[in-house]
């Protein structure tokens, strides 16, 4: 109701629109280029083509690293969903000592150079004699997605009333039943979201698997891989179009449904 | 709690189900331990994550290299020579200086940003919020990527401004160069601003602008006296979660610094590869790590102070 | 009306927001030094109004004078008023004294000087010393008086208060009332209170307005809201009511009476009565405005009624009578200085009489 406060300021508004350009605008030009009909990423355009995904289309690395990609982040994802489930779960809804340190331990990934964990995380593997593959990326990518999946879920437990769990044990439930017909179905959501965005930040993720990529590349990494032939930027521009508007679709909707959800509780 | 007082009715009932193992007695009584055992995956997964490769990190910076192995003997040397040597050390200063111009740059532009949201957007906020944090979540190389695409010597700028007959060669200082690294993390690690600078505008009280408004303050008296003051741990906590990860980053300058924008990651990424020196490599790690608590710990001193000043 | 009773005037004011309206077309004075109260229940407006004197909000349509200045271009920050909110917004990141000096920026004192107001503010609120504490470390009682603080020392023109005392507890809240009222004699400020509470508004005010649905419905002294409440909906808000429709019955044009269910024939003054004969009427009694005894009384106004339940409610007893010709029971109210029936409790179905006085009856518009 604060009118006075709430005034519109035009400056500000017009300021809001130009930030949302500046922050979209470089990311477009990742497509439009895509569809350029010249092997040189310059102005003026060239004409329309479709060639580069056609080309892609062909090329059988191009495929492995994907399905390397798409093995890892399911993999990663569900794992860092249902271990983030049971930690927000923890956190929420026992006491326990040292709980804000445990909070901050996990978090720990948000604040600390992605480099600092590939090469500890390299170190390690290699001084256990460890065969780097995709599991050793999946572990490194398990470590940055679990900080996430926590962060997401633990609004969605914060934001329920634990009283809906001891009704559901007053009317006879035992707790594993009551999980899955009181908590799991609204926390439904977060859960959603959780595998969502774990999945695409492992998927897009680049600085561990760096390190810890054995022979088979994953998507990012086999896309840094061709960044060193200019004649090779088509057909990465028709790739990262493509990965970018699958990852764009992807965190919208994970975004969507996981706030929606808050605010319908609310 | 809801798991607990279901048990414990069974153990009033009749002898309890849980009744043949202590553990299990346990484990029902004890909220706490029940708590743990939940997350004991989660924290074992980031103790072998986290903590054991710190260890072996810091158990190998104290070795050397001896040929294609390691003299496993324990000593400071890298230590010294990372000291010693200019080039790790204007390394290390260029990449805190380049972090710190984006971090400060990125927080400044976003602030009025996640301002209007809280403040002057009232319907479909969710949607802004979602608009303005999208691209975060998308590859960061390809973000990167974006960027040699349109500051590149024959990039999207350069060409641009020829085709339209503006410039006559193209600006060559647009890549390779700091300015390059600053401009891209500040565009890349925007969304990560927004959010914290977002909750702490969003978390104000209104009714305390309308008391300072009540008491006399304009709209700039306001902001200086009661926002500003009020979101400075929105302001920390944007400030920490772009300087840390950005000063270990290595993907920007390896791909738009050039010889002069090259930062610490730069190297530590040379140490594991190219130059094949893991000690070394694991020393900067280390030294990286300890600079950016130190730093981070001073930042965070200056602002309390600040902060008890401003008013 | 002299110039001080018209301190705040409020001209024609109406507020919507979209297709709703807050306040419509409300006129009211309100005199210099006056405690001065909006009662109604929420979303009756009287916070809306509140913020269109602070100007907090604008009035869609209408004027607002104070000490005869327009306020419609006055930004808040210019006004001569001061308001203490709801929630206090004791500013958190700021001590108790800093968040008293606030507004004091603008003038430019001497910070001995300044120092010196503030400690006397923090005397006159009784919270000497207090003036390192954080807003953390305050209970509600002391927020609420530093917000009054903040506000009185910059000697407004206008306090405005919203439901200041809501939070507190009740015990805190009457001792709050009465060190209220005592500041605002002592200050002689002109305030403004917005409540909810009934009894809250009676003790404090010299004046309230009475609210509902955006509009006034009376503004009148507490003793005036009591005895005569213009409407069914006044009398209703402001303690326990008992209605009777009834209708006029005239003999002549000197003797006029009423007929009124369950009461029977009321004789009434005709300067009391200006309605023709056969018109209908609504008149009101207070439960305390009707005497019990067991025997009819001598003379006078009196049904007999049957008991339905008791109240004891210690200083006195609520009792509910049926009688007949009347379908809601009727609430009376005795003091149990003496107690009836030598105090024994009353059974169920008890036959007692109630008297009362024709003067005691208020005569309602129909609304």
């Amino acid at each position: 109701m604060s009118s006075y406060i709430k005034r519109p300021n035009r400056a500000l508004q017009l300021y809001a629109v130009l930030f949302l350009i500046v922050l979209y605008v470089p990311v477009l030009f990742i497509p439009l280029f895509s569809f350029n009909d010249s092997i040189y990423v310059r102005f003026p355009l060239q004409g329309v083509t479709l060639k580069w995904y056609g080309e892609l289309w062909t090329r059988e690395p191009v495929w492995n690293a994907l399905w390397n990609s798409v093995k890892v982040g399911l993999v990663v994802s569900v794992i860092s969903t249902v271990l983030g489930v049971m930690a927000a779960r923890a956190i929420t809804r026992t006491r326990m000592r040292g709980k804000g340190a445990l909070v901050t331990f996990i978090m720990m990934p948000l604040v600390i150079p992605g480099i600092i964990f590939g090469v500890a995380l390299l170190v390690l593997l290699s001084r256990l004699g460890v065969p780097l593959s995709l599991y050793t990326v999946g572990l490194g990518h398990l470590i940055i997605c679990l900080p996430f999946a926590v962060a997401t879920l633990l609004p969605r437990f914060e934001g329920f009333d634990p009283s809906m769990e001891e009704a559901s044990a007053d009317l006879g439930e035992n707790g594993w039943w009551t999980f899955w017909r009181v908590t799991f179905p609204m926390v439904m959501p977060g859960i959603v979201a959780s595998l969502l965005l774990t999945f695409t930040i492992s998927f897009d993720e680049f600085i561990m698997a760096f390190f810890l990529t054995g022979t088979d590349p994953t998507l990012p990494m086999y896309i840094w891989g061709q960044l060193r032939f200019p004649k090779e930027f088509p057909s990465v521009l028709a790739m990262a179009a493509l990965i970018l508007f699958v990852s764009f679709a992807l965190v919208f909707v994970a975004q969507w449904i996981g706030r929606k959800g808050l605010e319908e509780q609310e | 709690m809801a798991e607990t007082s279901l048990p414990k009715r069974r153990t009033a009932d009749g002898p309890p189900r849980a009744s043949g193992s202590r553990i299990l007695r346990l484990f029902h009584r004890s909220e706490s331990a029940r708590g743990y055992l939940m997350m004991a995956p989660t924290l074992t997964i980031m103790t072998f994550g986290i903590v054991v490769p710190f260890v072996i990190l810091i158990v190998i910076s104290l070795w050397t290299r001896h040929g294609f192995g390691f003299d496993t003997t324990l000593t400071l040397a890298n230590y010294v020579r990372s000291w010693n040597e200019p080039i790790y050390g204007t390394l290390l200063l260029r990449s805190f200086w380049i972090s710190g111009v984006a971090t400060a740059i990125t927080v400044l532009l976003c602030y009025p940003m996640a301002y209007y949201v809280a403040f002057h957007v009232h319907r479909n906020k969710m949607m802004w919020i979602i608009l303005m944090t999208l691209p975060f979540w998308t590859s960061y190389l390809l973000r990167v990527f974006a960027w040699k695409v349109i500051l590149g010597y024959e990039g999207v700028i350069n060409s641009g401004l020829m085709s339209a007959g503006l410039i006559e060669a193209p600006l060559s200082f647009l890549l390779y160069s700091p300015t390059a690294v600053i401009i891209t993390l500040a565009h890349a690690w925007a969304a990560f601003a927004i959010l914290p600078l977002y909750v702490s505008l969003e978390k104000i009280d209104r009714s305390l602008l309308e008391a300072a408004t009540d008491l006399g303050d304009g709209p700039m008296a306001r902001f200086f006296r009661v926002t500003l003051p009020l979101s400075m741990p929105g302001v920390i906590a944007a400030s920490f979660l772009i300087y840390i990860p950005t000063t270990g980053d290595y993907i920007t300058p390896a791909l738009l610094g050039g010889p002069d924008g090259a930062m610490i990651g730069n190297l530590i990424q040379l140490q594991f590869g190219a130059v094949n020196n893991w000690p070394m490599g694991a020393t900067l790690s280390i030294v990286l790590m300890l600079w950016i608590a130190a730093l981070a710990l001073v930042f965070l001193l200056v602002t309390r102070k600040v902060q008890g000043r401003i008013t | 009306m002299t110039p001080s009773d018209r301190f705040i005037s409020i001209r024609s004011v109406s507020k919507r927001f979209g297709a709703f309206t807050a306040i419509e077309d409300i006129s009211m004075d309100i005199g210099q030094g006056e405690f001065f109260s909006l009662l109604g229940a929420s979303g009756c407006g009287k916070t809306t109004l509140l913020r269109m004197l602070a100007g907090f909000e604008a009035p869609s349509k209408g004027e607002i004078f104070i000490d005869d200045q327009p306020m419609s271009d006055v930004p808040p920050h210019h006004r001569p008023v001061n308001m203490v909110f709801q929630s206090y917004a004791i500013f958190p990141h700021l001590n108790v004294r800093d968040n008293i000096a606030y507004g004091l920026r603008k003038q430019k004192l001497a910070s001995t000087r300044r120092a010196e107001m503030v400690e006397e503010m923090l005397d006159l609120i009784k919270l000497p010393g207090y003036g390192n504490r954080k807003a953390n470390e305050l209970s509600g009682g002391q927020r609420q008086r530093i917000a009054l603080a903040r506000a009185l020392i910059l000697r407004p023109k206008v306090l405005l208060l919203d439901e200041p005392l809501g939070a507190l507890d009740k015990q805190l809240r009457e001792q709050m009332q009465l060190e209220l009222r005592a500041l605002q004699r002592q200050v002689g400020i002109t305030f403004v209170f917005v409540t909810h509470d009934q009894e809250e508004a009676l003790t404090l005010s010299d004046r309230i307005a009475v609210m509902s649905g955006g509009k006034v419905l009376q503004v009148d002294t507490p003793a005036g809201l009591y005895e005569t409440p213009r409407t069914r909906a006044v009398a209703s808000f402001i303690g326990t009511m008992n209605f009777f429709r009834g209708t006029v019955r005239r003999n002549g044009s000197v003797m006029a009476a009423i007929e009124a269910e369950g009461l029977g024939t009321i004789p009434m003054a005709t300067a009391q009565l200006t309605k023709p004969d056969g018109a209908p009427v609504q008149i009101a009694l207070r439960p305390e405005k009707f005497s019990l005894s067991p025997k009819r009384p001598e003379g006078g106004l009196a049904v007999e009624g049957r008991l339905r339940t008791a109240a004891y409610m210690g200083e006195r007893s609520q009792y509910y009578l049926s009688i007949p010709g009347k379908a809601e029971p009727v609430a009376v109210s005795a003091p149990n200085s003496h107690r009836l029936m030598g105090g024994h409790d009353l059974p169920e179905g008890q036959a007692l009489w109630l008297s009362w006085s024709p003067e005691s009856i208020v005569m309602l518009d129909i609304d």
